[in-house]
């Protein structure tokens, strides 16, 4: 028989059917239904993240593709600004060794010139002070620039006597050694002083805006990596569409049916970042052998910073951020439109 | 349990799937829904389920008036309605137990009650010894039945199916059929679309029949009672 809204008698077979959504037992069960619920969710996340793994490794070219692009994209960056570091480092510790010279007046004797020498020494300021003797100056000019020629023709030594004073540790800056140069220069028999350090602030400088560009292109290549892996989340919800339909049609929730999804996100980051670390570090052993042959052209001991632990432990979290956020997109985006029809 | 106010459903301008229906089916019964193919069954099916809403009028399941439910709040209300469809919705790149468990995961339940249950609702449907096996490997009235061991295991008050014999002989439908009694016996309420009258008549229970989208058998339109 069926029932009209006027003539249906009441079943009496069965208690009413709790209204949805689902309401939680009683006060005293309360806690274990919480508890139960607490693990089942902690069980879900464990699933999820062991589903998402298991998936990328049983498909291991389009994961290794998918890491390799995240990867390039990672590593430009962090190479660039380790090499960024290094030369900064470097100009730091040249500013460290920094010295100043003191280029007599050249009616200034050696007499002169060595009581200066004993004057300056006594200062605090001033670690050490080495006189240089014209001849002396002249000698070494004429072995390392390999100028002998052109010397020749000069009837006299043109060059002065020599103060070269090394600050001391305590009063390497800017400002103490900007009065030190300018007491210096006020002496009569001071020609000239020079602190030769415009150069390793124009250096810095350029380091500085390097860096900024290499943040841009940090940023623009997160974009990407945030693209790249919302790409392979898009295709990876297609293919898996007729599982997320009967997932809704039984009452899996968008969280539930997102979950798995964002654990690729997340494996993807995750093994980019191990690639790019990899990639930066075979970057620079690469790099290392040229540069080590330049410093030592140079007599310097520079080299190429290597990448820290906690560096690469920031690297793998910004690697895996942008699985995360380039996975929530692509579901947030494509998982609405997949509704049981 | 189901409850249809002045219904209909429009697919854009021209298209109507259901014109102005009004029913009520009470709780613990089990009726059948007839007629043609594209008469409206299925969609009548998909307005319970809220997988469409509907162009006008008012559902109520459960006592709960679906118009009201925001989208966020569709599968909890799903949680308490089992469907089988006619292809069955198996997952096959999962075992049977994976297929039957997966009302129980979107629940949260723990993994040794789904265990427990599943292990029920496959005994029940008399398949528990193909649990390990996947849905590929078993005949249509046997992923039939999986697909009914699916809809059951949340233990849901309400059981709807579509063309569930569609696919199966005689014999295999006649023991589909079967199991719903036997679910509509514990309280289960039972609403099942087919267009096999013949099963339908012997069954002797109640009938609604769509004809272009308008009930003309059953529910409030015919008054006197379809059969039994």
């Amino acid at each position: 028989m069926a029932k009209g809204a006027s003539s249906n008698k009441p079943s009496s077979r069965r208690p009413p059917m709790p209204p949805p959504p689902p309401r939680r037992r009683g006060a005293a069960q309360a806690r274990g239904a919480w508890r139960e619920q607490l693990d089942s969710y902690l069980q879900h996340h464990r699933t999820s993240a062991r589903d998402s793994a298991d998936r990328l490794y049983k498909a291991p070219l389009s994961s290794m593709m998918t890491g390799m692009v995240i990867a390039i994209a990672l590593a430009l960056p962090v190479v660039l600004l380790l090499v960024l570091a290094s030369v900064q480092q470097l100009s730091g510790d040249w500013q460290d060794t920094a010295r100043i010279a003191v280029y007599l007046a050249d009616d200034t004797g050696e007499e002169q010139a060595r009581e200066l020498q004993q004057q300056w020494q006594a200062r605090d300021e001033l670690s050490e002070v080495v006189f240089i003797h014209r001849d002396q100056a002249l000698e070494d000019f004429r072995e390392q620039a390999g100028l002998q020629d052109a010397l020749e023709y000069l009837d006299s030594n043109p060059l002065p006597h020599t103060l070269i004073m090394t600050p001391a540790q305590d009063y390497r800056q800017e400002a103490v050694l900007e009065a030190l140069m300018a007491s210096l220069e006020s002496l009569d028999q001071v020609a000239q002083v020079q602190l030769d350090m415009a150069w390793l602030q124009r250096l810095n400088a350029i380091a500085e805006l390097m860096r900024q560009a290499v943040l841009v292109l940090g940023l623009l290549l997160g974009v990407a990596v945030v693209l790249v892996i919302g790409n392979s989340i898009r295709m990876a919800i297609e293919n898996r569409r007729s599982e997320i339909l009967v997932v809704k049609l039984v009452g899996g929730s968008d969280t539930f049916v997102r979950r798995p999804f964002l654990y690729t996100g997340l494996w993807s980051g995750l093994l980019g970042g191990l690639l790019a670390w990899w990639l930066v570090e075979v970057a620079l052993w690469w790099l290392s052998a040229p540069v080590d042959q330049l410093a030592a052209l140079y007599h310097s001991d520079f080299s190429l910073l290597r990448l820290p632990f906690s560096g690469l432990l920031s690297l793998l979290a910004v690697a895996m951020g942008f699985g995360w956020l380039g996975s929530w997109l692509a579901v947030k985006r494509h998982l609405r439109l997949i509704e049981p029809r | 349990m189901i409850e249809f106010q002045h219904v209909s459903k429009h697919y854009g301008e021209r298209f109507t799937a259901l014109r102005d229906l009004n029913f009520h089916l009470p709780r613990g019964e089990m009726a059948f829904l007839t007629g043609h193919s594209g008469a409206g069954k299925s969609t009548l099916l998909k307005l319970i389920m809220l997988m469409e809403r509907p162009s006008q009028g008012r559902i109520l399941v459960g006592g709960q008036a679906l118009d009201r439910t925001p989208r966020r709040q569709v599968p909890y209300l799903r949680r308490h309605i089992g469907v089988v469809f006619q292809d069955h919705q198996l997952l096959f790149d999962r075992t049977v137990f994976d297929n039957v468990a997966l009302p129980l995961m979107v629940c949260g339940t723990p993994p040794r009650e789904i265990a427990r249950r599943v292990r029920a609702a496959l005994d029940k449907v008399g398949l528990l010894s193909k649990e390990k096996m996947s849905p590929v490997q078993l005949s249509g009235g046997e992923q039939q039945r999986i697909g009914i061991a699916r809809a059951v295991v949340n233990k849901p008050s309400l059981l709807l199916a579509d063309e569930p014999t569609g696919n199966l002989d005689p014999a295999l439908s006649a023991d589909i059929m079967g199991l719903f009694q036997q679910f509509n016996q514990v309280g289960v309420t039972v609403l099942i679309a087919t267009h096999d009258i013949a099963l339908v008549e012997r069954l002797g229970r109640p009938v609604m029949t769509l004809d272009q989208g308008r009930l003309i058998r059953g529910g409030q339109r015919v008054q006197e009672p379809a059969h039994g």
